[in-house]
């Protein structure tokens, strides 16, 4: 008897606490708005800060001016050699020819001969596009083969006056430029990312070696080793 | 195939061993893991454990002195094209998209990024080709510095297996492309295992092009899945219609029905 009491009593308890609940709604769904803007803040800004650290490179190095000088374009210090392989970024023994004493007044220049040319020490360029170790790709077969401009990957740094500040990831090392500035890897330009499937979708579109069996598109060794 | 373009005819890179010229050295397979960055355990004796892209096992015809003859054969992954070309066992199979056959090479590539381990390559494989990296790799103080740029190092987890050296067939192509070529010559891309033996008992090459002499030993008939029509030459579990690329050859009767009848043979000295 006394528990069918209570039970109605309960009953009665919650009746009365549900006009009590729609008048704290108001305050309730603010608070979780704000939480909402909060996180959308959080994700999108403050965490790609926090993600990438930022590097300046050893020397800041100016393309125009060294563009201006030279014959071959990019190919006159970034080049193949014999056995079609790419010579990246120029060693000290070809800045040597020039550089062997300071040239004008600029702190670059004066740093980058008696710390490096004098000591005979490579300046430990801070490589963009370096991608992981499982990836294999050759710089021959695009330029050469594929009549592909540097510019299709590597954006305007020819026309360069500074070097960008190098962003790494600081849980997977890699460069920035591989996963694109745009933390929701939107991109406008080819050279905005460096992902494989912007290799992928340039290669569906070119008919590269469409021979996988698995997938129909690419074979996995044509760019993975 | 979608779209073969300007990249050439389709290869069938493959292999022909005479079994008649090897000694059983092992050459081929350290050639093997030194090229591969193969790691080595310290008790290489434990075969769960240890890894080897090329194996090398001895048979023999199970008679006793005057008449005992051995006979030492080296196995490689057999990539297989199957029924149609591209249904390998191990492909087939695969859940990841982590191994995979190209229809321009005819070799059954294993991406070991994409690779998560479960292992069904290895139970679909009938060769015994794939290995599991059951522990991280680990070298000799030092010896990280003889590791071979050209190839990825493997991490715990993950299967892999020979792959025809493909990283010395993207150094060939490289130098091609570099003299405006797109086809390489017979000589140009050559794997570290037939280089490495003494004995000159492996050969390597296109089995598609008449030029190349693996096509003019193994004379294979590509109308009957790859069949050998040179009566000394013969493939591994020819039965189970894997269509393999690693031809054999030996003029030994007993061989080939070791081969072709392996349940003659006495099953203790088989393996090796």
């Amino acid at each position: 008897m006394s528990n069918t009491d209570d039970t109605k009593q309960v009953a009665v308890d919650d009746r009365d606490r549900v006009p009590n609940a729609s008048e704290t709604g108001g305050p309730i769904i603010l608070f979780f708005m704000i939480g909402f803007v909060l996180s959308l803040v959080v994700g999108w800004v403050v965490f790609p800060k926090l993600l990438y650290s930022q590097k300046k490179q050893p020397i800041d190095f100016n393309h125009v001016q060294h563009m201006e000088l030279v014959d071959e374009g990019c190919e006159s210090c970034h080049f193949f050699r014999e056995d079609g392989s790419f010579s990246g970024a120029p060693t000290l023994a070809q800045c040597i020819d020039c550089h062997e004493e300071v040239q004008g007044d600029t702190p670059n220049e004066i740093k980058f001969v008696e710390a490096y040319v004098q000591k005979d020490r490579e300046v430990p360029w801070l490589v963009y596009s370096k991608q992981p170790q499982c990836v294999y790709f050759s710089h021959v077969a695009h330029v050469k083969m594929g009549n592909m401009d540097c510019v299709t990957c590597h954006g305007h740094i020819g026309e360069s006056t500074e070097l960008p500040i190098y962003e790494q990831n600081r849980i997977s090392l890699y460069s920035r430029n591989i996963w694109g500035k745009n933390i929701g890897g939107f991109k406008k330009n080819t050279w905005d990312r460096m992902k494989m499937d912007d290799c992928a979708e340039c290669h569906v579109r070119e008919g590269v070696r469409q021979a996988s069996v698995q997938t129909g598109k690419g074979g996995c060794f044509v760019c993975h080793k | 195939m979608k779209h073969s373009g300007n990249f050439g005819k389709p290869k069938r890179y493959g292999m022909v061993i005479d079994l008649d010229k090897c000694t059983g050295c092992g050459a081929c397979m350290v050639a093997c893991m030194a090229e591969n960055n193969v790691p080595f355990k310290e008790d290489e004796s434990k075969k769960l454990d240890s890894i080897s892209w090329l194996q090398v096992y001895r048979l023999t015809n199970g008679k006793p002195y005057p008449d005992a003859e051995v006979c030492y054969l080296p196995r490689p992954c057999q990539h297989c094209a199957g029924k149609h070309e591209g249904h390998s066992p191990c492909v087939s199979v695969c859940p990841a998209t982590a191994t995979d056959y190209d229809q321009q090479t005819g070799i059954v590539s294993q991406i070991y990024t994409r690779c998560f381990g479960c292992r069904y390559c290895m139970g679909a494989c009938p060769y015994h080709a794939r290995h599991f990296n059951w522990w991280d790799p680990v070298w000799p103080k030092g010896m990280e510095k003889y590791l071979n740029p050209d190839v990825s190092a493997r991490m715990r987890g993950i299967v892999e297996k020979c792959n025809f050296c493909f990283q010395r067939y993207q150094k060939a192509t490289e130098k091609a492309h570099a003299e405006g070529r797109r086809d390489l010559e017979e000589n140009e891309y050559q794997t570290a295992c037939t280089q490495a033996c003494p004995a000159g008992a492996i050969i390597f090459g296109d089995l598609n092009n008449p030029k190349h002499a693996v096509h003019q030993i193994a004379k294979p008939n590509l109308k009957k899945g790859g069949q050998p029509q040179n009566p000394k030459a013969f493939r591994l579990l020819e039965e189970l219609e894997t269509n393999t690329k690693v031809y054999y050859l030996s003029s030994k009767q007993w061989v080939q029905d070791a081969i072709h009848k392996p349940h003659l043979l006495d099953q203790k000295e088989a393996h090796h």
